[in-house]
């Protein structure tokens, strides 16, 4: 019924899971570099440097292995929560071609050299165009899936009015929604400033206008990553761990919290930056706090769930149940895991947010430390995670080694902790981030006691990573077939009937999104706009 | 749903709401209260006029009232200038720099000055130093191929 969008799905995720595989090479090469083990001179060519290493690593991971691990999963998941096909199959095929020809497009000059500006491009850093016209396509595939889910709701609502929208094709639709509405900032950056520049019509660019649209989308790519992870933690690791969803109205609530504040956030990336008033930067940091809530909502709700199934394999007592979950489920393990993670990422994040805090710690190995819990952990764990799930039913075969899928998550988990623990410990000590440190002139003692930590946490995930890509793989070309089972999402203990029918609209929380967006950067992208003299000269510097 | 699920729901949701609220109001006591405050508005400049252009054209530190100073900082890429910079124990020091190329970083160790130096605009940041010593500073932004060669350090003199 479904073997167009499951083929789709397959090939997103292949092409995500090579970009890990991929991009975490590159990342053990810089863990490597930490502890003064450097391997740049031995691959050079092929790489040029550890800038070079450096822009692979955080454009692979942040932007493809994220990207279309998303499209290939919420695809997927709509249409097992509707139990129908996507509205247009030429759409989605349209989708993965211009997301493939961006990819490629983008590939070519950040291989070679030309593109070494890292995943967030500052301006006046000037990129091959190729790069920038690449990623820029990317961004429109992802529209187009947005436009298809959007058509697949409506087919569906038009055959049910009046029912609740089924939650784990609600959930893809809000993070597809949210995440149109938040690449609005990159889009018009890429069309305005980035593109012109690199083509040569424009020589000289506004690098503060192009953060701060850069920024628009930047945070809330963010939870463009995280809440496909919560679709699984919602809708299925609760079935998966023997047990039901704690509250589907709380869960439904939650995602259009995420809908209404996760965009009006970016300046708290640019608490430090001139030329933005620190009153706006502090409106930021206060929905910051805000988008903080359905975080922990989230938090709750999950935990809850996971509580009723521990209670229901027999677990007891205050804590007894956790014993009971089954941690020997590859799946499952792994989602666990990054939750557990995850709650340490989320607390380093508040710190982040913490306007006049920031200043301990803006652009230091803090914040290295603290998206590696997030993106690196609980995003990549859990996805990780639903893979060992999910391959298994797009191949129709059995996972190639459970057990190694059991160790790997533990691997990951033991290696992240030890990593991030000492960014973050680095970081306190003013030690930068995106740089060199192994060709640095002016490493302090307190840094050299700790950086070989880095190196010994990145060989750990990097040796869990190759475990997994090679399960993975096998699985998908090499494993024994096995019969398909039929995807079965969580039911609730307090079921989607009780949740309010406002939650199932579109249009007041639509605009809501939009009026908070209006005015957390109306004023301040004016104000840039309006007094930019576009006088800075676009350069080349590596 | 039943009475205890929503009473279950409640006390989460309300300390949800109160933990936030009063790290926002710890925050704001000491941003306020205790005067930290991050970088704002300090002004534009064309940078490729920058070193023709006051103040940036004489960077460097000079005495602007009894243990109070200026240091005017010209960054690009790789270095500062100047990259060493010596005040005696107790002196306020207001840090005034732009770059004439690409974004850099400017942090000094041990203190509260973090700033982002982007071309076309003037950072600023000022520093109580108390204690002697060498406070080491480092661009903490991607400029290029030589970033990690970017330092200097502010020698404070007992």
């Amino acid at each position: 019924m479904f073997a167009q969008e499951d083929r789709l799905s397959g090939a997103y995720l292949g092409i995500a899971i090579a970009a890990l595989a991929v991009g975490g090479l590159m990342g053990l090469f810089q863990a490597l570099d930490h502890a003064g083990l450097s391997v740049y001179a031995d691959i050079y060519p092929w790489i040029r440097s550890y800038y070079h290493g450096l822009t692979i690593h955080g454009v692979l991971l942040v932007l493809v292995w994220t990207t279309f691990f998303i499209c290939g999963f919420l695809t997927f998941i709509t249409t097992r929560a509707y139990n129908r096909p996507l509205a247009s199959s030429r759409l989605s095929l349209g989708a993965f071609w211009v997301m493939v020809v961006g990819l490629l497009l983008a590939a070519w000059p950040l291989l070679t050299n030309d593109a070494t500006v890292m995943f967030t491009f500052y301006p006046p850093l000037n990129a091959h165009p190729a790069f920038y016209i690449g990623l820029t396509l990317v961004v429109v595939g992802t529209w187009l899936v947005t436009l298809n889910l959007v058509l697949t709701y409506r087919a569906w609502r038009a055959e049910h009015p009046g029912e609740r929208t089924p939650l784990a094709a609600f959930m893809a639709l809000v993070t597809f929604v949210m995440w149109t509405i938040a690449s609005l900032g990159v889009a018009v950056e890429m069309l305005f400033l980035t593109i012109p520049m690199s083509l040569g019509l424009l020589g000289t660019t506004d690098p503060l206008l192009a953060r701060t649209l850069f920024w628009f989308t930047g945070h809330p790519i963010v939870y463009f990553w995280l809440l496909p992870a919560y679709v699984s933690w919602y809708t299925l690791v609760p079935r998966q761990a023997g047990g039901r969803l704690f509250s589907d109205p709380m869960a439904r609530t939650a995602f259009i919290l995420f809908l209404l504040l996760s965009t009006p956030v970016g300046l708290h990336h640019q608490f430090t930056d001139p030329g933005i008033s620190p009153n706006w930067k502090l409106v930021h940091a206060f929905v910051t706090f805000a988008v903080f809530f359905p975080s922990l909502l989230t938090f709750f709700n999950v935990v809850a769930s996971l509580e009723d199934a521990g209670r229901a394999r027999g677990g007891t007592g205050c804590l007894g149940w956790i014993m009971r979950l089954p941690w020997g489920d590859p799946s499952v393990v792994a989602q666990l895991l990054a939750m557990i993670l995850f709650a340490f990422g989320g607390i380093s994040g508040l710190v982040n947010a913490s306007y006049e805090v920031n200043l301990a710690v803006h652009n230091t190995a803090w914040v290295v430390g603290h998206f590696h819990l997030t993106v690196g952990a609980a995003v990549t764990l859990t996805y990780m995670g639903v893979t060992y799930w999910l391959v298994p039913l797009l191949s129709g075969r059995r996972l190639w080694s459970r057990l190694l899928a059991q160790v790997q998550p533990w691997l990951w988990f033991v290696g992240m902790a030890i990593f991030s623990n000492a960014l973050h410990r680095l970081g306190l000590l003013d030690m930068p981030r995106r740089t060199q440190i192994g060709l640095a002139l002016y490493v302090l003692p307190e840094w050299k006691e700790i950086l070989p930590l880095v190196a010994v946490g990145g060989v750990i995930m990097f040796v869990s990573g190759v475990i997994y890509v090679l399960n993975i793989a096998l699985t998908a070309l090499r494993a024994p077939a096995q019969a398909a089972a039929p995807v079965e999402f969580a039911t609730a203990v307090a079921g989607p009937d009780q949740s309010s029918a406002l939650l199932d609209r579109w249009r007041p929380w639509l605009a809501v999104a939009a009026i908070f967006v209006v005015i957390a950067y109306g004023p301040v992208l004016v104000d840039l706009l309006v007094n930019t003299p576009l006088n800075v000269p676009a350069k080349r510097v590596w | 749903m039943n009475r205890s699920h929503v009473l279950f729901e409640l006390a989460w949701i309300l300390p949800s709401i109160a933990i936030p609220t009063g790290m926002l109001v710890a925050l704001l006591v000491t941003a306020f209260g205790m005067g930290i405050h991050v970088p704002g508005h300090a002004g534009r400049v064309d940078p490729r006029t920058l070193e023709q252009t006051p103040p940036f054209n004489a960077p460097g530190i000079t005495q602007v009232a009894p243990g109070r100073y200026q240091a005017v900082i010209l960054v690009k890429t790789w270095s500062f200038t100047p990259n060493e910079i010596r005040v005696p124990v107790g002196s306020e020091v207001t840090f005034i720099a732009s770059s004439q190329d690409v974004i850099h970083g400017f942090r000094i160790h041990g203190t509260n000055v973090n700033m982002m130096i982007i071309p076309g605009q003037i950072s600023r940041a000022t520093a109580r130093f108390t204690r002697p010593g060498e406070y080491l500073f480092v661009c903490h932004e991607y400029c290029g191929t030589g970033h990690h060669l970017m330092s200097g350090k502010v020698i404070v003199q007992g």
